[in-house]
């Protein structure tokens, strides 16, 4: 023990934190209870304050989700008188109960509670830092936008589809109708509407991508964390077998695979997550390589504590920012590659709608019925286009390097 | 560097080998069997078993697994079963049939994704910029087996109604029409040269197209990343100060060093076109790999599955390597010694 204290062992001062002009809400006032009373009717209250925009939002939300109760009054009764409930018709009305409390209850919130509250000063998280720029990125919200809607319409999808998706119409009269108000997007050459199916086909779309990549994510990032973290012979067993699995086009490998048993869509999420965690693996292990010999990991260890415990508490979710970023990704290119299986009629099996199908479909009538593949293939790219641009935004916004 | 590509090749070996026995299980194990399709009331079970024989099919799978892998080492692939020849006299048309439309698709990625990429990165954030930064999107993620419905559709069918309708048309559009499917038109043989090339170039060009244009769209991306950052540095400033052209500056400065991490995409590309293949040959009507395997896989040919596997496997292998040694080549500071 030295007897004098050098400047370098004393304990840093502590830096007043300088009041940051804190983005958005700094300046607010609180709300008079006259715009709190007009938030009866969500946005009314941020309109009087000059909120255009929260105020839009969650107004065009309300409209969004009294025109769909309104329009959908006889099916959501129906769900409850009918003898039996069908699931899926439950979780319709649930979920526009949900949304209509939702809009409701965050207008009221935010006027009520949140304009009145001081502001808390938070040191500023990664997170923080990377919502502050994920906000800027107007390609990104509307990605992100885009999403969320689709997974609200998922939901709500037994209300709104104006047919039952396998209802064949009569064979004569109602095959290979244009698009008209009655068939927004036509009929098929069974007499079905497309515009149904495309929403029936969403479904499945959007849970095959979300499971599949939640399965290939976690597999991924296992087993690059231990790859990384264990290093030696674990690595060059994990890696090469990584390695071994990249050399094969994974298109090609699923065609081997799920040909040869039969096609379901159990099969179909469950191989597409087996044969998807390669890119995630390598950038895992990756951040792992640098992260092991950070300090904080050398104190973990120091502290005695077991490597699982570090690996699991300490390691991953350090990694957890660029494995967001290749998930998000990693979600449009797996509907991408289910609608090219189905396309092949090795997906999901012709009489449930599913967007490869649809378009696999159209092919037979390409030249007098054009529109049988060209709306399913839209709502493909749609979808994709979204998850991609969310996917750059989150990038743009984790990534240190990136922000601008 | 003779050493070190000694050194990947020998490394690759257990790579292929090991994907290879993992594909020779799982057909093996998959229900099904190569003689289902003769099963009927008029064949006897013996006859089948007799088959099954012949095929070396009734023995245990790790004798079939080592039979295989002895007559694979010694490169003989064996005896398609749906095909009823040797695979070695099928496979050399069909690849060749794939490398074709795979070049082309890979040029054209090239060539159109690096001029995308150029103009979007000496234009940055101007409105060609953004539009092209979202078109580029947009093709990216545009499934190609649609993509290739909407080509077809409009290139082919449409415009053959448009000019059927009223020929005077034709001149100006016959330029615009492309045949939906297959290799060659009717009449080839009787073709002169020129009218062969043109036609067989009428026939790769919607397939390549619908092939390329996701990953032209990558290039694009990449393209723009790597110029910015090249164009930003201080030789630029110098060879504009200088007094040079915009344009030597831009396509003999900065291009250059901005191609370093393009060319490195050369070979990583391939494995994307052999997946795209299989889609676009199917839709196309056109014979090569893609094709094959699929085919291959539905008749349970196990020996044509396998044979194509490995060839597609030492393709995306190859591309790798090909891909580090370019790397070596364009950027003297990753030279191994």
């Amino acid at each position: 023990m030295p007897a004098t204290v050098t400047p370098e062992q004393m304990p840093p001062e502590p830096i007043a934190q300088t009041a940051a002009p804190a983005a958005g809400r700094a300046g607010r006032q609180p709300a008079t209870p006259l715009q709190v009373a007009l938030s009866l009717i969500p946005g009314l209250g941020h309109f009087a304050r000059g909120e255009w925009i929260l105020g839009m939002t969650l107004f065009f939300a309300w409209c969004f989700t009294l025109s769909l109760a309104y329009l959908s009054r006889a099916r959501t009764q129906a769900v409850f008188t009918g003898r039996r409930i069908p699931a899926d018709g439950l979780v319709a009305v649930i979920t526009l109960g949900l949304m209509a409390i939702l809009v409701w209850g965050w207008a009221f919130y935010d006027l009520a509670v949140r304009s009145r509250r001081e502001r808390r000063q938070f040191g500023d998280s990664q997170w923080s830092i990377a919502a502050r720029h994920f906000k800027k990125n107007k390609l990104a919200i509307g990605g992100l936008v885009v999403m969320v809607l689709l997974y609200v319409l998922t939901l709500v999808t037994p209300l709104i589809a104006p047919y039952d998706p396998s209802e064949q119409g009569n064979i004569i009269l109602s095959r290979y109708l244009a698009p008209s108000l009655e068939h927004l997007m036509g009929t098929d050459k069974f007499g079905r509407d497309i515009f149904s199916r495309v929403l029936f086909g969403a479904r499945i779309s959007l849970s095959i991508g979300f499971i599949a990549v939640a399965i290939s994510i976690t597999l991924g990032t296992l087993i690059g964390a231990f790859a990384g973290y264990f290093g030696g012979i674990v690595d060059g067993i994990l890696m090469r077998f990584t390695d071994m699995m990249l050399s094969f086009p994974r298109l090609v490998l699923l065609i081997v695979v799920i040909a040869l048993f039969e096609p379901n869509i159990y099969l179909v999420v469950v191989v597409l997550g087996l044969t998807g965690w390669m890119g995630t693996a390598r950038l895992v292990r990756g951040e792992v390589l640098s992260l092991r010999e950070r300090e904080f990991v050398q104190a973990a260890r120091a502290l005695g504590m077991g490597d699982w415990r570090i690996i699991f508490r300490h390691v991953i979710p350090n990694t957890m920012a660029p494995v967001i970023v290749s998930a998000t990704l990693g979600i449009g290119q797996t509907i991408l590659t289910e609608a090219s299986l189905s396309f092949l009629g090795l997906g999901v099996q012709p009489p449930t709608p599913s967007w490869g199908n649809m378009v696999s479909d159209g092919r037979d009538a390409l030249i007098n019925a054009w529109w049988i593949a060209t709306f399913p293939g839209i709502a493909i790219v749609v979808t994709v286009v979204a998850f991609n641009l969310l996917g750059d935004g989150l990038r743009d916004a984790l990534d240190p390097r990136l922000r601008t | 560097m003779v050493g070190y590509l000694i050194r990947r090749i020998l490394g690759a070996i257990p790579l292929l080998l090991g994907i290879l026995t993992i594909i020779f299980f799982i057909i093996h194990i998959a229900p099904g069997d190569p003689t289902a399709r003769f099963v009927n009331p008029n064949v006897s079970p013996r006859v089948i078993e007799q088959m099954r024989h012949n095929l070396g099919l009734d023995q245990p799978l790790h004798i079939q697994y080592f039979k295989w892998l002895w007559s694979f080492i010694r490169g003989d692939f064996g005896y398609s079963f749906g095909q009823q020849q040797p695979i070695s006299q099928i496979l050399p048309g069909v690849l060749w049939n794939t490398l074709q439309l795979t070049l082309v698709a890979l040029v054209m990625i090239f060539v159109v994704g690096m001029l995308i990429g150029i103009v979007q990165a000496v234009r940055q954030y101007s409105v060609a910029d953004n539009v092209l930064s979202f078109g580029a999107l947009f093709f990216y993620s545009m499934p190609s087996f649609w993509f290739a419905l909407m080509l077809i559709l409009v290139f082919s069918l449409k415009i053959n109604q448009v000019i059927a309708m009223n020929p005077a048309m034709a001149p100006w559009l016959g330029w615009l029409q492309f045949p939906a499917s297959g290799m060659t038109s009717v009449g080839y043989e009787f073709m002169g040269f020129g009218q062969k090339m043109g036609d067989r170039f009428k026939h790769i060009f919607l397939p390549a197209l619908a092939l390329g244009i996701g990953n032209a769209a990558g290039v694009a991306r990449y393209m723009r990343g790597s110029m910015l950052e090249v164009i930003h540095q201080d030789f630029i400033r110098t060879a504009r100060a200088k007094g040079l052209s915009e344009r030597v500056v831009i396509f003999r400065h900065a291009l250059r060093n901005a191609l370093i991490p393009i060319i490195t995409l050369l070979g990583l590309y391939l494995p994307f076109l052999l997946s795209g293949a299989v889609l676009v040959e199917t839709i196309f009507g056109w014979p090569g790999m893609g094709r094959a395997i699929v085919d291959a896989i539905l008749q349970r040919d196990y020996p044509m599955v396998m044979a194509t596997s490995f060839v597609i496997a030492a393709m995306v292998v190859l591309g790798n390597l090909v891909s580090d040694v370019l790397y070596a080549v364009v950027d003297p500071r990753i030279r191994t010694e």
